[in-house]
């Protein structure tokens, strides 16, 4: 066991995979010798050489494009888009031809691309900086999407990410970069599938699904209410696309209510989606509506307002009180 | 004629400053004296300082082949075109006028080397020696693909006008490693070193707006890539001008990305067969990116669905057959006796049987199952897809025992 962030845990994790597999290679802007804005490939460059981490011209879809080229000779590329805010030049590659290739392919061709995005608000930053662009992506068929919420599955996600034969989006929680942590580099972190669900908090009178940096909101939430005599069951929902709707469906059964929430808006979101289906699987279970709690249908707000759009503790237990109210 | 513009491997951005002006002169309609052109429409042949060492290395046997080649197209485009009138596909992309530009750099492209088309690069899909038959299967609906690229280095047709290009670049990069580690690992100097290898990727003067060509060409140049773009200008983005694409002759642009651009009579299969074999020589050999201009046109309609008479002027496609790239090698075999009578019959016979072929295998092609679509979406095991397939096989056991043609799942 070791203590690390999260960002030096995705950065060991980058390492494990550089120095496992020769067809690795990482891209991006200013991933060489400045290591990326938030640091993630630091040092990298000096170990693995140029060729294998790639600063590259400023043009996401330059970035994802020249990687499916590479996958498609045989390498797995991992991208690094500096910012949620800035994938939408390369969100074309993305969805029309990475999601795609596959398919198309009658399953002739793999693009097995891992693309990381730090993601999320919180940050107090400028415009661009603070979105959580998920669900756009969720709605793609033909790749997958992952994140994690603490430096052990950072470690070992990023790497299953790259051993994926599928597309990988990996959305790192950036605020939680510095998040410490325990990491288990010795046994098979392996094991744990990295599109399963975790209960990080066992509970069995409401269930709060959450996922990247709303994981250690959602425990706060769960610890205070255990203060009113609730007993919240928490979990990481850990993979975006596919969701784990057994682990929720399972959790449901026992609760009888259920919390979504994230960052990105509701509307359209990932917390939709996981209503309608729990309320198909476990209609005959549910005391109360799903109830989501998420950001507002508008453009993420500037920085010295951001508090009121994301969601935070009382706002889970807001919606935990209205769920109980039914 | 000359091709004394022509950049060297050592780039010289002065001396293209010097030209870019007068370059920009040149008529978008007409090709610029510098157009780099061997085989004229009269069928006769003139020289090149740099590109006839080049036609010197055709044979009388090889521009048979071109003609037999560019012949076997056209035949196959009509029957194609027949088709799709007849609703047996659902659209076709007619290539005529365009065979040199395609017969030419297919035919220069080596096995190692990788191409990516757009979709109407039905000749190059020939030189590569793609089933003519599935080429066709995309346009009935029965595939997004059609043929497994890793069989013939032929990628699927791409659709998303330019998304292929950086496609292009990063294949080409991997090449590049690829080079780099099998070098480093070759055992003794004695051990014979792979075949060097290019990419080279297709598009059109409508395409060079999008910006995943910008974006291409930076990367190719930035890490010196071996890749050509081979860009047709057909004149005709559907029904937009190549005027309104650009200002300044295509090749020009490759000026502004520091590698070198060359303009050729897309409609000489000679000059363009010659010039794309320069150009993947250059790139194979660690020299860098080239962008060819193929200056040609699309004499059909853009698609089966489209319909010229409303944007452009006929006597502007008489024009342009006048300048037809078969007519000009025929004229061009027949002076200098390579071929006769009977060569010219046996390639028509040759093209009708094509054309039997493929009408054939498109009436027999396979139905497909929407259990194919469920399997390739992932590679790996995937629950939802799991999930909806079940329910989707439950749903058409619902249906069975009923006619096959109208139950679900068919």
């Amino acid at each position: 066991m070791t203590t690390m962030t999260i960002a030096k845990a995705i950065n060991e994790g980058l390492r494990a995979t550089l120095t496992n597999n020769p067809k690795t290679l990482l891209m991006g802007e200013d991933i060489g010798p400045l290591g990326g804005v938030y640091r993630v490939t630091d040092g990298l460059i000096g170990e693995f050489g140029a060729d294998r981490v790639v600063d590259t011209p400023l043009a996401e879809s330059g970035i994802i494009g020249t990687a499916i080229g590479l996958a498609l000779r045989g390498y797995l590329p991992v991208c690094e888009i500096q910012f949620d805010g800035f994938v939408f030049p390369g969100f074309n590659q993305i969805t029309t031809q990475l999601a795609k290739m596959h398919s198309r392919s009658n399953g002739n061709l793999t693009v097995p691309v891992v693309i990381r995005i730090p993601y999320g608000g919180g940050i107090g930053s400028i415009e661009h900086h603070s979105e959580s662009p998920e669900a756009l992506f969720a709605h793609t068929a033909g790749i997958r999407i992952i994140t994690p919420s603490n430096p052990h599955d950072a470690y070992w996600m990023i790497q299953q990410a790259v051993d994926c034969q599928d597309p990988v989006i990996v959305f790192e929680p950036k605020r939680r970069y510095w998040l410490k942590g325990e990491v288990d580099t010795e046994t098979a972190g392996l094991a744990q599938d990295p599109f399963k669900a975790h209960v990080v908090r066992e509970g069995t009178d409401a269930t709060v699904v959450v996922y990247g940096p709303l994981v250690p909101v959602a425990l706060a939430a769960a610890n205070a209410a255990a203060e009113d005599g609730r007993s919240i069951e928490v979990i990481d929902l850990r993979s975006i696309s596919p969701i784990d709707f057994d682990t929720i469906e399972a959790s449901v059964k026992k609760t009888g209510r259920l919390i979504v929430s994230h960052e990105a808006p509701t509307f359209g979101g990932i917390g939709g989606e996981i209503a309608a289906r729990i309320g198909e699987r476990a209609f005959h279970s549910l005391e109360a509506p799903v109830i989501r709690v998420g950001g507002f249908h508008m453009p993420y707000p500037v920085a010295k307002v951001e508090e009121d759009y994301l969601p935070d503790i009382d706002r889970i237990l807001e919606a935990l009180d209205r769920a109980f109210g039914y | 004629m000359g091709a004394t513009h022509l950049p060297s491997t050592e780039f010289d951005g002065t001396e293209l400053d010097d030209q870019l002006e007068a370059e920009a002169e040149a008529a978008l309609g007409e090709p610029s004296a510098e157009m780099v052109q061997l085989l004229g429409p009269d069928g006769t042949l003139g020289t090149d300082s740099v590109f006839s060492e080049y036609a010197a290395r055709l044979d009388a046997e090889k521009l048979r082949g071109f003609y037999a080649d560019m012949a076997a197209i056209r035949r196959f485009d009509q029957e194609a075109t027949a088709l799709q009138r007849q609703g047996q596909l659902a659209l076709w992309v007619p290539l005529t006028g365009q065979e040199a530009a395609q017969i030419g750099s297919g035919r220069a492209s080596q096995p190692q080397d990788y191409i990516f088309p757009t979709y109407r690069e039905h000749g190059v899909a020939l030189t590569r020696n793609v089933d003519l038959a599935e080429l066709l299967r995309q346009f009935r609906g029965i595939s997004n693909g059609g043929w497994n690229p890793k069989d013939t280095n032929f990628h699927l047709y791409t659709l998303v006008l330019a998304a292929q290009t950086p496609h292009a670049v990063g294949y080409a990069m991997g090449i590049q490693r690829d080079q780099r580690l099998a070098e480093a690992n070759r055992l003794s100097d004695s051990q014979p070193a792979e075949p060097k290898a290019a990419v080279m990727v297709y598009f059109g003067d409508g395409a060079s707006s999008e910006g995943d060509v910008h974006e291409s060409m930076v990367f190719a140049s930035s890490y010196k890539a071996p890749v050509v773009f081979f860009c047709q200008n057909n004149h005709w983005a559907i029904s937009v001008p190549t005027a309104v694409q650009t200002r300044i002759p295509l090749s020009n642009r490759a000026k502004g990305y520091g590698f070198p651009g060359i303009r050729v009579d897309g409609n000489d299969v000679i000059a363009v067969h010659a010039v794309t074999e320069w150009a993947l020589e250059h790139a194979r050999q660690g020299n860098g990116p080239v962008l060819i201009e193929a200056f040609t046109y699309r004499v059909g309609a853009h698609t089966t669905a489209d319909d010229p008479t409303k944007y452009r002027e006929s006597s502007e496609e008489a024009l342009w057959r006048a300048k037809d790239p078969l007519e000009r090698l025929e004229k061009y075999l027949r002076s200098e006796d390579m071929a006769d009578d009977a060569f010219f019959e046996k390639v028509a016979a040759d093209g009708d049987e094509l054309a039997a072929y493929i009408r054939k295998s498109t009436y027999d092609s396979d139905t497909p199952d929407i259990r194919a679509a469920f399997a390739n979406t992932y590679v790996e095991a995937h629950p939802l897809v799991a999930e909806e397939l079940a329910w989707f096989e439950e749903y058409a056991a619902g249906f069975a025992g009923e006619d096959t043609a109208e139950g679900a799942g068919h």
